[in-house]
């Protein structure tokens, strides 16, 4: 039998008080697509962290190819054939593909010979793997697909016989990910070791061989993939059952809540980013919009929130508001009717530092029940906020606790309560369920759905295709500024919506990846 | 105004230019690798200080250079221990270093030599002589040419010349080795240095090294090459100025040179001419010798286009989990 390529023993770490990684057993086959999933904050991008040597574990051993082996250092690791490709890819934007490529693996001190040698590597090494770049071409250029085979090729030009890949599909269109589940293949075929840590269900029943599930620090089963359902593994992520479809009636659509019309934004780069946008919004419908991130979505979002001025028209319930001026705010919005769960909860949704009931309140500081004449009236903005908070299933349910010390999932449920509770006749949701857990993504897109039924409007933008296409009753799909096309989910696919995402309208025809990174690659020197 | 003027303000722009150069190219190591430092000014005051009141104790001018330098090289490890080892704030470390160099310089001088914060004047061997370029007699009669060589570049201390090969130096490091590549990557973004299995502390602390050590030749220069001793507060925000014109050249070498040149350039016309006389008006004296320090508000606030600073700069690195 042959030796696991990578096999862990006991891995245990702890920051202070949290126990990320506890006693973490992992025996990882060569040549095999090993997946690793779990909710966010199980642990696994520390585990991962801990074998490419950025973390060093407090007890545990780590086995090479069944040779016991210290990771003191990302050098140590690199040396034992691991590669890494980060969530957030590690590349110098202003470098060429190939300086990203050689740097800390140069031979000597001089640059000439080792960007020549590199540059043939690259090219056997793009012919092998099916990995075409432009060796000379910046990275600040490329779209996100192509700077991720660029991190892909960078572990490959240091020889790494395993390669780990944390959330790769995040940034991806469909069409993308596709492609980088070939590459990924192809690499298996090749012999090499890929463990694909994600969150994504669909993705991981699609390409591992065999999956680790990672629940609260602990590895709670290791499945063959053949053998498992996308059921089974939601219950084995979140310890008790959960229902992956979004439950809701068909829609009753009626009046028009938002009429927008030949919205445009132009930024501070003098670059457009919103190029006559035209959309309806009516009562008791669910309106996604689609489309990978930085393709003005977050504009229509601000413009609509009171967060950036624009021109065109919007009309709410019939009445036009104002799009610049003193008017065009946040909070004469929320008087006109308009909820916003922002897209950035961070740095718009929450302030970190203030407790929950602050937060409650945020928004909504001036309504009449949380002031008493000059001063604001704190016993009734905390009472409202711990029914809310109740309400709306916080954990823990304490509204002295500061924002920042919950977890993505309830911090989304504050900010939802929030809004949701003033009952918006139309209500903005950016990226609900980012960086939230699946048991709370259940119970987010509940409440939404719950308000679309109460008879209120819903723009919804995420990249999440999968959450736009279980969520809408309607589908408009944006790129570069543009929507470039409708759609009713239950007459689309994720491939007629991933071309839309690539700015190609004739989804009748078949398209290669290259004419889809062209294109995506076009408004990627846009993108911030 | 007569070619021979001419000649005399090239010549005394690449004298008044020198200090800033060398004070820039310090600046642009420290801050492509992703280290901001306001402290220039205050590393140039104690290099000048100590290598002035050392060559002035050892009559030696080139032990002189070697204690100035030492200074300002501690001065930049200060620095830099705030700012990677600490992970301190940039801008206090360097404001602190500031203050203290100013400080310090004026109390030992006062306590060493008692002579109202100076060193004494320098002469003979404790002070750079100008050394002439090859030919510089020979060719001083052809036309034009001729004195733009033999007088404008040739004649000066070799502390100038240094400054002047520092460009191409700096610009072959930067560009051309393996060194200059990860010091580049490493100001852009530490990240991907650090998941390359390379030490950020490591490649920055060279940088900052590197930065003491220009810092000290600049400091050097001023007070025992360009002025004949240290006095109070000498650098007379030169450090800052350098920082202006790193800012112009966008942290490239080549263009620094032109800049600080420029610098230079009209610090010779401030110091020359108490007024300029434009036909129609003219512009008054206080004027004229404000003019670098003007330039230097106008490039700063932004009239140069935009300028990208390195995209780490200013940024402790912490490993993100």
């Amino acid at each position: 039998m042959t030796a696991p390529a990578i096999e862990l023993k006991g891995i245990s770490k702890s920051f202070g008080p949290v126990h990320a990684n506890k006693d973490i057993d992992l025996r990882v086959m060569p040549g095999t697509i090993h997946g690793i999933i779990g909710e966010n904050g199980a642990g696994k991008s520390t585990l991962m962290s801990i074998l490419y040597g950025f973390y060093k574990a407090d007890r545990g051993q780590i086995y090479i190819r069944g040779d016991k082996t210290e990771i003191a250092d990302s050098q140590a690791a690199i040396r034992a054939g691991i590669g890494m490709v980060f969530q957030h890819f590690k590349l110098v934007q202003n470098f060429t593909v190939l300086e990203n490529i050689v740097l800390g693996a140069e031979e000597g001190a001089f640059l000439r010979q080792s960007l020549a040698r590199a540059r043939t590597l690259l090219k056997e090494l793009s012919e092998e793997y099916e990995l075409h770049v432009d060796p000379d071409a910046k990275i600040e250029d490329l779209g996100v697909g192509m700077q991720q085979r660029v991190e892909i090729l960078k572990a490959l030009y240091r020889r790494a016989e395993i390669l780990i890949l944390d959330e790769p599909t995040g940034v991806l269109t469909p069409s993308e990910a596709d492609h980088l589940f070939r590459i990924l293949e192809g690499l298996k075929r090749e012999g090499k070791t890929v463990i694909l840590i994600t969150h994504k269900l669909r993705e991981i029943m699609e390409v591992t061989d065999t999956i680790s599930v990672m629940r609260r620090g602990e590895m709670t089963a290791t499945v063959n993939t053949a053998d498992t359902s996308p059921e089974e593994l939601a219950e084995l992520m979140v310890g008790r059952k959960v229902l992956l479809r979004v439950d809701k009636t068909p829609s009753k659509p009626g009046e028009v809540v938002a009429d927008v019309k030949n919205l445009r934004v132009v930024d501070s780069d003098k670059v457009e980013r919103l190029r006559g946008i035209s959309l309806q919004v009516r009562r008791g419908e669910i309106l996604g919009i689609a489309g990978v991130a930085g393709n003005g979505q977050s504009e229509l979002l601000q413009v609509l929130g009171g967060m950036q001025d624009a021109t065109g028209e919007v009309r709410i319930n019939g009445e036009p508001i104002d799009l610049t001026g003193t008017k065009s705010d946040a909070r004469t919005r929320r008087a006109r009717g308009i909820g916003h769960v922002p897209e950035d909860r961070h740095h718009e949704g929450l302030i970190l530092n203030f407790h929950a009931w602050e937060n409650v309140a945020f928004g909504y500081h001036h309504a009449p029940e949380y002031n008493s004449g000059p001063l604001m009236d704190n016993r009734a903005i905390r009472q409202d906020a711990e029914a809310k908070i109740a309400k709306f299933d916080v954990r823990p349910a304490n509204c002295w606790l500061e924002a920042k010390s919950f977890s993505g999932g309830n911090q989304q449920k504050i900010v939802i309560a929030r809004e949701l509770e003033r009952e918006p006749d139309l209500l903005l949701v950016g990226q609900p369920t980012r960086g939230v857990d699946i048991g709370a993504i259940e119970f987010i897109h509940e409440q939404i759905v719950a308000l679309r039924d109460q008879g209120k409007a819903v723009l919804l933008v995420s990249v999440e295709l999968d959450e736009i296409m279980s969520l809408s009753d309607r589908i408009a799909v944006m790129f570069d500024g543009r929507i470039m096309g409708e759609r009713l989910p239950s007459e689309t696919n994720e491939r007629e919506l991933g071309l839309l995402m690539a700015g190609i309208t004739d989804t009748d025809r078949e398209h290669s990846v290259a004419e889809i990174e062209a294109n995506l690659a076009h408004v990627a020197g846009k993108v911030v | 105004m007569s070619y021979a003027d001419i000649i005399q303000i090239l010549d005394s722009s690449i004298r008044l230019g020198t200090p800033l150069l060398l004070a820039c190219l310090a600046g642009l190591y420290s801050e492509r690798s992703g280290v901001f430092d306001i402290g220039l000014e205050g590393k140039m005051l104690v290099a000048a200080f100590f290598s002035a009141a050392v060559a002035a104790i050892t009559g030696s001018v080139w032990i002189g250079l070697l204690a100035g330098v030492a200074a300002s090289v501690v001065f930049a490890m200060i620095h830099g221990l705030a700012s990677i080892t600490f992970r301190g704030d940039q801008l206090i470390s360097g404001v602190a270093i500031n203050f203290l160099a100013a400080g310090m310089t004026v109390l030992i001088a006062q306590d060493w030599f008692s002579q109202g914060s100076r060193t004494p004047s320098l002469s003979g061997d404790a002070r750079f002589s100008s050394i002439d370029l090859p030919f510089a007699d020979a060719l001083s009669g052809v036309p034009i040419l001729g004195p733009l060589y033999s007088e404008a570049l040739s004649g000066h201390t070799i502390l100038v010349y240094v400054a002047l090969l520092a460009v191409p130096a700096t610009w072959y490091v930067l560009f051309r080795t393996r060194f200059g590549l990860r010091l580049r990557a490493v100001g852009e973004n530490p990240g991907a240095v650090d998941t390359a299995g390379i030490s950020v502390t490591r490649l920055r602390y060279s940088a900052v090294l590197i930065c003491g050590i220009l810092c000290g030749l600049a400091g050097a220069y001023l007070s025992t090459g360009l002025a004949a001793g240290f006095t109070k507060d000498m650098t007379a925000g030169r450090g800052f100025i350098a920082l202006a014109a790193l800012i112009f050249a966008k942290w490239r070498p080549w263009y620094a040179l032109f800049a600080c040149l420029l610098f230079g350039l009209l610090q010779a016309i401030s110091n020359r001419y108490s007024t300029l006389d434009l036909g129609i008006f003219e512009i008054p004296n206080a004027f004229v010798l404000a003019l670098p320090y003007i330039l230097t508000v106008v490039i700063l606030a932004g009239f140069v286009g935009r300028a990208i600073p390195p995209r780490a700069g200013g940024e402790p690195y912490v490993k993100e989990r």
